[in-house]
C-alpha cells in the first residue's frame, strides 16, 4: 500500500486493519511514535495524517493509503520545536515527547498560553505539569512563530 | 566556570527529542518471543485447576513449577511472603498464574487459559484488618500532660484514596538467555540492583550470572521501584525454557489493573492547643492499606509515620501507625512514599484547628513551625537547614494571602494553603545499612558516572555529570555516564526516596574529588591515554553526628529536609461542584538546585501529580480489583486540569549535599492536595478526601446545609 | 486482551451505491470512518465483528449543505469539520459546542457524527443537541432512503432502529429557533467522558427542548419539564418533574445522586442563562 512517509512515497504490505501505530513501528522501523494507552487517551502515539494529529492506535493502516503521514523521525532532529522542547526541559523521561512535539506543530504559529493548552489537551505528560512544555512552544513563538513542515503534506502530488 | 547551577543541555535530551530514545518495547532481539501474563480474577481463594485450551504448538508454558529447584518462588524484597507465581492460595485480583510465550503476538493473545478456584471471602476493608504488615509507634513527651494544657482539643479523620503512577510508558521487560545458562535483563526499571536481587533468588543462580540493564524508562514515580522485579521474574522464566529472547510489556489497562498503586489511608487527629494557637499535644492514628503481601509497606508506613505531625513543634507527641493486610493488590512506592497521605491530614487537621480558633491558617502555622534549633516528633534537632518558616513566609508574600484570603471570602473562589516537609534519602539507619557504592573511572576523552541510579525523567545522567565535572574541574562534555548495568555499575541503591542528587551524587562528588587528587594535575583523558585508566570507588558515609534508634524510632530520621509551601486558588461550580484549581503558589527549599530547569520540572510535574490526586484521580475498586483501569475513565490532569504555577526556589545550601543541594523528588507530590482542599474549606465546605471529587464536594455542601454551614 | 487484527477484513468503497451493496453481505460489515471508538473496543478485544467497511473514501458523505432550510451534516463529517464549519456555526452553535468538548484535538480530528449517532451511547456528547434541535437520521440502503426522527433512532442502551443492511448517512435538522444552551459535566476538564451532558433550545413563544445524556440508557428529551416550562410553571416545580423523567446510574464515572441533583442544577441554569 502506498503513502507519503516523512516526505517520502513509500510501499508498505500491512494488514487493512492493522493499526497505523504498529505499522510504523514494526513495518516501516520507526519507533519514535509511542503506544501509551491504545485508547486514544493519552495521545503518545500523534502523528499528523494530511496535517492532521490523530492517535494512530485508533487508525487502521488503509486509510493511510495516498495520506502523507508525518512522525517524529520526519522532524529530523533539529527543528525548532525539537531544540526548544530540549532546552526548556518540555522533555523529562521522554515517552509523550514525539507525539507531544508532533500535536504542537498544528497549534496556530503565534500560539498563546489559552491556545496552547487547547491544543495539547489530547497529549498527556505525567512528569512536567506541561509548564516546560508552555516554555519551549513560547520561545519557538517568540523567535519567529511555530511552521508546519511541507513533508506534513503531500509533496508534489500523489506519490508514486 | 563550573555548571552547577546552571541548565546545561540534558545528556539525554537530543534521544528524547528527536524519538531515537530506546524504551523497552523499541528494542527486538532476533529470534524474539512476546509473553502474556494470565492472572487471577478472584480477590481470595485457592487455585484448583489451570485449562490451557489451545493449540500449544510453538508457545513456550511457564508455571510455578518451572522455577529451578535451586531457586525460591518469592519475590526477595523485605519480607519473603508474595511469590512470584501463584501455586495454590490467592490472595487477590491480578496474581500471576501461568505465563505464555509464543513469535506471533496475535496467536499468543487468542490462546484461552481457563482457571479454576476455590474462593473464600476476602478482607477487602483496611479498617475492618487485623493482620498487621507492620507497627509503628513515635512517642515524644508525655501526651495526658499536653492534653492537660491544651485550651481546646480539636478532632479530625481525614481520607485519602489509591492513587494510579500513569507513567506513560508501561512496564516491560526483555529477557535473553546467555549461553553460560544466566540471563540478563532490560528493562524499564528504577532499581537494577532489587531487580538483581530477586532473580538471583528466584531463579537460584550465582550473582555473575544475571545481569539487569535500563533501557530508557518512560516514568517511573516509584511505579517501577518493586513491581518490575516480577515482571524481570516472568520473562527469565519463560527465557530459560524457551532458550529465546522473550519480551514481555504490559498494556495500559493490564497495568492500571494489576500493578501498585499509592496506599489508600484513613488517619486521625486529636490535637490540643492553647487559645493562642499553640499546639500543646498531638495523638495521631495513621492506617494505611497494604494489599496482599508486605512487599514495600513498612517502611512507607515509617516514611508516613516520621513526617505525620507536620513541619510543627510540638513537646507531646504520639504517632501509632499500622500498615495493614487486605486481599487487594500490594500497594506500593509512589512518589512522596507515605509522606502525602499523613502530610494531608496534618495539613488539613491544621486549618480546622484554625477555624476552631478563629485564626488565619497562615498566623497558626507560624505560631507552630518548626525553627533551627526545634526537634521533630523523633527528636530530631533541627539546624540551620530548616526552612519551615522562611518558604512559610514567602508564600504568604508572594501569593498575596493576606489580601485574597479576605477578599475572597463569601465568593466562589477560596484560596488555602499547606506547609510540609519531606526527608532527602532513605529513613533512619537505611543509607547507613544500604552502603551505596559509587565510582567514576577515566575514559580517553574524560571520564564515565558509573552509578545504578536510573534516568527515569527527572535528569540523573546530567545531574551526576554536573557535579562530577564542577567537582573534578573539568568540562561537562567530558563526563560520560554509564547506562545503569549491573555488570558494570557498582550498587549504589534503588533511585528512589529523594536520594539520587543528595546521597549518590554527594558520593560521586567524593568520587570524583579522589580521582582529581589521583590525576595529579593531569587531564582525565590524558592520562588515560598515556599513562592507563583510573578508577575511584567511594562508599556511603553519613553526615556527622546523626543518631537513629529503630526500635524506639527515636533520632535523626533523615539527615536532612526540604521543605516547601503551596497557596492553592480555587473556583467552585455551585452548579456542577466541580473545583478548578486557577493558580498554584509553590516555594522550595531543597538547599541548591543544581540544575534549575530540571529542578522546575521535578517541582511542577510533581504539583501537578498532586492537583490530580486532590481533584480527579479515583481508583474505583470492586470486589477487590480496579473497576476503571483505563485512561478513559481514570483520568490524570491534561493541559486544561493544570493551573498555572508561579514557582519560587529559596536556597538554602546544604553542608553534606553535593554543592549544597538536598532532595526535590517527592517534596511538590506533599503538598497540593491539602492545599486545594483548604481552599475547599475557605468556601465553607468541609471536605476532608480526596480525591475531592464533585460529588465528595456535593455531599460535603449538602452536609453542610444541615448544619446550617456556610456553603 | 486486544484482538488480532491480521484476520479482519475491510471493504473500502468509493461510492454511496457499492457501500450499500456492500451492506447486504451475511453478515453485514460494520461501518467504520473515523474509528475512535471502534478501534478502541479493538484494543481492548470487546468487539466481535470481524468485518468492517470504511466509508471514509465517500467524498458525499462528509458535505456540510443547507437546503430547503434544512441543515445536512453527512453522517462522516467530523467534530474538527463541524467546528469549522460557517454553516453549523451560524445554524446549530450548541453543536458546535458539543463538538468543541469531544476528546482533544487527535480525537476531534476523526471522530465523526454519523459515529456519534450509530454508536447510540447516553453519553454521546452530540446527542442532546440533536435531540433537542428536533433531528433527523437520514438511513439509507439499497431499497432507499427513510428518515428517523433523532428521538425515536435510539431504543436501548446502544440500540437503534439502524437495520443491519443500512447506514446512517447523514443528520438533518430544521432551523432551530430560540436561543441555544448547551453544558457538559465530564470527569476532567478536557478529554473527557460525560458524567452529564445537557443541551436546550428557549424558543421565544412556545416550550423549550431540552435533552440529555447519560442519565437513562438513551439520550432523552424530557416533555414533561418542558412543558411545565413552556406553560409557566416555576423552575422549582419544573426540577420536580424533571425528577421524575430521568433514571441515572451509579457507574464508574459518577453517582446517581450526582446526576440528579446536577440535572437540576443545570436546568435551573439554562433557564436563566437564557432568559
Amino acid at each position: 500500500m502506498k503513502f507519503q512517509l516523512n516526505g517520502r512515497a513509500v510501499d508498505v504490505e500491512a494488514a487493512p486493519m492493522a493499526r497505523l501505530l504498529d505499522v510504523l513501528r514494526e513495518e516501516c522501523g520507526l519507533t519514535g511514535t509511542k503506544e501509551g494507552c491504545g485508547e486514544g487517551e493519552c495521545g503518545a502515539c500523534t502523528v499528523l495524517m494530511d496535517g492532521e494529529p490523530v492517535c494512530s492506535c485508533l487508525v487502521p493502516f488503509a486509510q493511510a493509503r495516498d495520506t502523507a503521514v508525518l512522525t517524529i523521525e520526519g522532524l529530523g532532529g533539529t527543528h525548532a520545536l525539537q531544540e526548544a522542547f530540549a532546552l526548556e526541559g518540555g522533555a523529562q523521561c521522554g515517552i509523550c515527547t514525539p507525539g507531544m512535539i508532533l500535536a504542537a506543530l498544528r497549534l496556530p504559529a503565534k500560539a498563546t498560553r489559552e491556545q496552547v493548552r487547547i491544543g495539547l489537551a489530547g497529549n498527556l505528560c505525567r512528569c512536567t505539569g506541561y509548564e516546560a512544555i508552555y516554555r519551549a512552544i513560547q520561545k519557538v513563538v517568540d523567535d519567529g512563530g511555530l511552521t508546519l513542515p511541507a513533508a506534513a503534506r503531500i509533496i508534489d502530488g500523489p506519490p508514486t | 566556570m563550573g555548571v552547577v547551577g546552571t541548565s546545561v543541555p540534558r545528556k539525554d535530551a537530543a534521544e528524547k527529542v528527536s524519538g531515537t530514545a530506546r524504551y523497552v518495547d523499541d528494542i527486538t532481539f532476533p529470534g524474539m518471543l512476546h509473553a502474556r501474563t494470565v492472572r487471577t480474577t478472584i480477590p481470595s481463594g485457592r487455585v484448583t485447576g489451570v485449562r490451557l485450551d489451545f493449540d500449544q504448538t510453538g508457545f513456550t508454558v511457564v508455571d510455578w513449577r518451572d522455577i529451578p529447584a535451586a531457586g525460591r518462588n518469592i519475590i526477595d524484597l523485605i519480607v519473603h511472603d508474595q511469590p512470584c507465581l501463584v501455586e495454590s492460595e490467592v490472595r487477590h485480583v491480578g496474581e500471576a498464574v501461568v505465563l505464555l510465550a509464543h513469535d506471533d503476538r496475535e496467536k499468543l493473545l487468542q490462546a484461552t487459559v481457563e482457571i479454576d478456584y476455590d474462593r473464600t471471602e476476602p478482607l477487602l476493608d483496611a479498617e475492618r484488618s487485623d493482620r498487621i504488615h507492620k507497627h509503628i509507634l513515635i512517642e515524644k513527651g508525655k501526651l495526658d500532660r499536653g492534653f492537660n494544657q491544651a485550651d481546646l482539643i480539636v478532632e479530625g479523620e481525614y481520607r485519602t484514596g489509591h492513587q494510579e503512577h500513569i507513567y506513560i510508558e508501561t512496564n516491560g521487560c526483555i529477557a535473553v538467555p546467555e549461553a553460560n545458562g544466566g540471563v540478563t535483563i532490560y528493562g524499564s526499571l528504577q532499581c537494577p540492583y532489587y531487580v538483581h536481587k530477586a532473580l538471583v533468588t528466584l531463579l537460584g543462580l550465582p550473582r555473575h550470572l544475571v545481569r539487569v540493564l535500563q533501557t530508557e524508562p518512560g516514568g517511573g514515580f516509584g511505579g517501577k521501584e518493586e513491581y518490575p522485579s516480577l515482571i524481570a521474574g516472568h520473562a527469565a522464566l519463560l527465557a530459560l525454557k524457551s532458550r529465546r529472547p522473550v519480551k514481555l510489556v504490559y498494556d495500559r489497562g493490564e497495568d492500571m489493573w494489576a500493578t501498585t498503586k499509592r496506599h489508600p489511608s484513613v488517619v486521625r487527629h486529636r490535637t490540643g492547643v492553647k487559645k493562642d494557637g499553640r499546639i500543646v499535644a498531638m495523638e495521631i492514628d495513621v492506617l494505611f492499606d497494604g494489599g496482599a503481601y508486605v512487599t514495600l509497606s513498612p517502611v512507607v508506613l515509617s516514611r508516613g509515620c516520621i513526617h505525620a505531625a507536620g513541619p510543627y513543634r510540638c513537646a507531646n507527641t504520639q504517632i501509632d501507625g499500622r500498615a495493614v493486610f487486605t486481599n487487594t493488590n500490594p500497594n506500593g512506592a509512589f512518589r512522596g512514599f507515605g509522606a502525602p497521605q499523613t502530610q494531608f491530614a496534618m495539613e488539613l487537621q491544621m486549618d480546622r484547628i484554625a477555624a476552631a480558633l478563629e485564626m488565619d491558617p497562615a498566623k497558626l502555622r507560624l505560631k507552630n513551625v518548626l525553627r533551627p534549633g526545634d526537634s521533630t516528633a523523633t527528636g530530631q534537632v533541627l539546624g540551620d537547614d530548616c526552612s519551615a518558616e522562611i518558604v512559610l513566609r514567602e508564600a504568604i508574600k508572594r501569593s498575596g494571602w493576606r489580601r485574597k484570603r479576605v477578599a475572597l471570602d463569601g465568593t466562589d473562589r477560596g484560596i488555602g494553603m499547606a506547609l510540609f516537609y519531606h526527608g532527602s534519602g532513605f529513613t533512619g539507619a537505611g543509607e547507613v545499612r544500604l552502603a551505596s557504592e559509587c565510582a567514576i573511572e577515566t575514559t580517553d576523552r574524560g571520564v564515565r558516572i558509573l552509578t545504578a541510579s536510573a534516568e527515569i525523567g527527572q535528569g540523573t545522567r546530567t545531574m551526576h555529570a554536573q557535579i562530577v565535572a564542577d567537582a573534578m574541574g573539568i568540562s561537562y562534555d567530558e563526563v560520560d555516564v554509564a547506562i545503569p548495568d549491573t555488570a558494570i555499575v557498582p550498587d549504589s541503591g534503588p533511585t528512589v526516596a529523594s536520594r539520587t542528587c543528595m546521597v549518590v551524587g554527594r558520593i560521586l562528588e567524593r568520587c570524583a574529588h579522589g580521582l582529581k587528587e589521583e590525576l595529579r594535575g593531569m587531564a582525565p583523558g590524558e592520562h588515560h591515554r598515556t599513562k592507563g585508566p583510573l578508577k575511584v570507588t567511594r562508599k556511603y558515609e553519613p553526615p556527622p553526628g546523626i543518631t537513629w534508634d529503630d526500635d524506639l524510632y527515636v533520632g535523626d530520621a533523615y539527615a536532612t529536609f526540604s521543605w516547601a509551601c503551596d497557596v492553592a486558588e480555587v473556583a467552585l461550580d455551585r452548579d456542577t461542584y466541580e473545583v478548578k484549581t486557577t493558580k498554584m503558589t509553590v516555594v522550595h527549599e531543597f538547599g541548591r538546585a543544581i540544575h534549575p530547569v530540571m529542578a522546575l520540572g521535578q517541582i511542577e510535574g510533581g504539583t501537578a501529580q498532586g492537583v490530580g490526586y486532590a481533584l480527579i484521580e479515583h481508583v474505583v475498586m470492586k470486589d477487590g480489583a480496579m473497576l476503571n483501569a483505563q485512561l478513559t475513565n481514570y483520568t490524570i490532569p491534561t493541559t486544561l486540569d493544570t493551573p498555572q504555577m508561579d514557582t519560587i526556589i529559596v536556597d538554602n545550601p546544604y553542608p553534606h549535599g553535593p554543592f549544597g543541594a538536598k532532595g526535590v523528588g517527592e517534596i511538590p507530590m506533599d503538598g497540593p492536595a491539602p492545599a486545594i482542599v483548604n481552599a475547599i474549606r475557605h468556601l465553607g465546605i468541609d471536605v476532608t478526601e480526596v480525591p475531592a471529587l464533585p460529588e465528595v464536594v456535593m455531599r460535603a455542601v449538602n452536609a453542610g446545609r444541615g448544619r446550617g454551614g456556610v456553603a | 486482551m486486544r484482538t488480532a487484527l491480521s484476520g479482519l477484513s475491510l471493504h473500502q468503497p468509493a461510492t454511496i451505491a457499492s457501500a450499500l451493496k456492500l451492506m447486504r453481505g451475511d453478515p453485514p460489515p460494520l461501518p467504520i470512518a473515523g474509528c475512535t471508538d471502534v478501534f478502541v473496543q479493538l484494543n481492548f478485544g470487546t468487539l466481535k465483528e470481524t468485518q468492517f467497511i470504511d466509508l471514509s473514501r465517500i467524498g458525499t458523505l462528509r458535505r456540510i449543505v443547507v437546503h430547503d432550510a434544512v441543515l445536512s451534516i453527512g453522517a462522516t463529517a467530523s467534530y474538527a469539520e463541524i467546528m469549522r464549519s460557517r454553516l453549523v456555526r451560524q445554524r446549530l452553535p450548541m453543536l458546535v459546542a458539543a463538538a468543541r468538548e469531544i476528546g482533544g484535538p487527535q480525537i476531534q480530528a476523526r471522530g465523526t457524527i454519523g459515529g456519534n449517532v450509530a454508536n447510540a451511547s447516553p453519553a454521546g456528547d452530540t446527542l442532546p443537541v440533536l435531540a433537542a434541535a428536533d433531528a433527523l437520521v437520514v438511513l439509507a440502503s439499497a431499497d432507499g432512503e427513510r428518515r428517523v426522527p433523532f428521538t425515536e433512532f435510539s431504543t436501548g442502551y446502544r440500540m437503534t432502529v439502524r437495520r443491519p443492511e443500512e447506514l446512517v448517512v447523514a443528520i438533518e435538522v430544521p432551523i432551530v429557533d430560540g436561543q441555544q444552551w448547551f453544558r457538559k459535566v465530564g470527569t476532567r476538564a478536557a478529554q473527557a467522558i460525560s458524567k452529564l451532558v445537557m443541551a436546550g433550545v428557549r424558543r421565544p413563544a412556545a416550550a423549550p427542548s431540552l435533552a440529555i445524556g447519560s442519565v437513562a440508557p438513551t439520550v432523552i428529551r424530557l416533555p414533561r419539564t418542558e412543558a411545565a416550562l413552556g406553560s409557566g410553571a416555576s423552575v422549582a416545580a419544573a426540577q420536580r418533574i424533571l425528577a421524575e423523567e430521568i433514571q441515572p446510574i451509579d457507574d464508574v464515572r459518577s453517582t446517581a445522586e450526582y446526576r440528579r441533583r446536577v440535572a437540576s442544577n443545570l436546568l435551573e441554569r439554562f433557564w436563566t442563562e437564557t432568559a
